[in-house]
């Protein structure tokens, strides 16, 4: 729903990490968005070609890990996996639940070609 | 070859840095504020109105509203009751972020103030995702919305200081199992501040002027 917000802070980082690690060309973006983060992977891809045009970054494959929600109960202990709608501990039926996994937002790593190999 | 290179960077931590540096200012004008959410609907401008009928006219109050579309509906209500207000049109974005804020307390009167609300845009999604800088999340969840909200929102629901249940008046009408709806409000958010009102009869506003009151206290020691 926020894609265009979140894929115009993914082309700063990149472009800031490119320039820092002197790349002629970013070529691939690798990230981490949790289930729970209510990111569409295609409406990103959609602004990215948008916004990153004329850029170094113009043409980098984005990839995207996107882990699932993992709760664990603060009542039994089992941890377990959840799609986006809220449901109790599937072994004791409890709401006490923390989230393990899900909610990260994080660009990990970039790949580039540096200035000398491209040239 | 290409190279890579990990660089683990947080995503909107420039809106969160930003988010800060409004805190900041705040803090040093002595405001309390609120960043007000809901869905389309759920009677945030009501409630800021009564809100606005009940507090002490030595509580200095403003007030910046947020709306997708180039209207000043709002605003213009918060002026006719007397209180400053800045209209943001967020050109179609779903949600406020801090760089929003920050231009809104511009023009505020920050040295008059000791509150600022923030009606954000009505979404349960999106304004969840972004930090003002607010001291506090209050979300009006509203009985014909359902009772089923907090299962299907889970993120608003997380990160909330207060909730209003606004709209109470309506009970007798419609088929909200307020025990539902509160075990799940519970699990995402257990002992959460919460106050039952009604905008249109007058309900259950008393209790959240007397938490609003305290808050306001704290923030001047």
């Amino acid at each position: 729903m926020h894609e265009l917000a979140v894929t115009q802070d993914i082309l700063r980082i990149a472009l800031e990490e490119g320039q820092a690690n002197r790349a002629a060309k970013v070529t691939g973006i690798y990230m981490t968005i949790g289930q729970l983060s209510s990111i569409v992977d295609d409406s990103v891809q959609f602004y990215w070609d948008h916004i990153s045009a004329g850029t170094i970054c113009e043409g980098a494959k984005l990839h995207f890990n996107r882990p699932t929600a993992v709760m664990q109960c603060q009542k039994c202990g089992f941890e377990f996996e959840m799609d986006d709608e809220l449901i109790p501990c599937p072994q004791c039926s409890s709401f006490d639940l923390a989230v393990v996994a899900g909610d990260e937002m994080t660009v990990d790593e970039i790949e580039f070609l540096g200035e000398e190999t491209s040239a | 070859m290409p190279e890579r290179v990990e660089i683990v960077r947080k995503i909107l931590d420039s809106n969160d840095r930003l988010a800060l540096e409004n805190r900041k200012r705040l803090d040093e004008n002595q405001i309390l504020g609120l960043n007000l959410m809901a869905s389309p609907g759920a009677g945030k401008t009501s409630f800021i109105l009564e809100t606005i009928k009940r507090l002490p006219a030595q509580v200095k109050l403003g007030v910046i509203e947020g709306d997708t579309a180039p209207v000043t509906i709002d605003s213009d209500k918060i002026l006719a009751a007397g209180r400053p207000a800045v209209q943001i049109n967020t050109g179609g974005d779903c949600h406020l972020d801090a760089v929003m804020v920050e231009m809104a307390l511009d023009q505020l009167p920050l040295k008059q103030l000791d509150l600022v609300i923030v009606e954000n845009v009505g979404n349960l999604i999106c304004p969840a995702a972004f930090k003002l800088g607010t001291h506090a999340n209050v979300l009006i969840a509203s009985i014909p919305e359902g009772d089923d909200k907090p299962y299907k929102y889970t993120n608003i629901y997380r990160d909330l200081d207060v909730l209003i249940i606004n709209k109470t008046d309506l009970l007798p009408y419609i088929d909200f199992r307020m025990d539902y709806f509160t075990t799940g409000v519970q699990a995402l958010n257990p002992g959460l501040v919460t106050f039952p009102v009604s905008c249109k009869t007058g309900e259950g506003m008393d209790a959240w002027i007397a938490w609003l009151m305290g808050r306001l206290e704290l923030n001047k020691k």
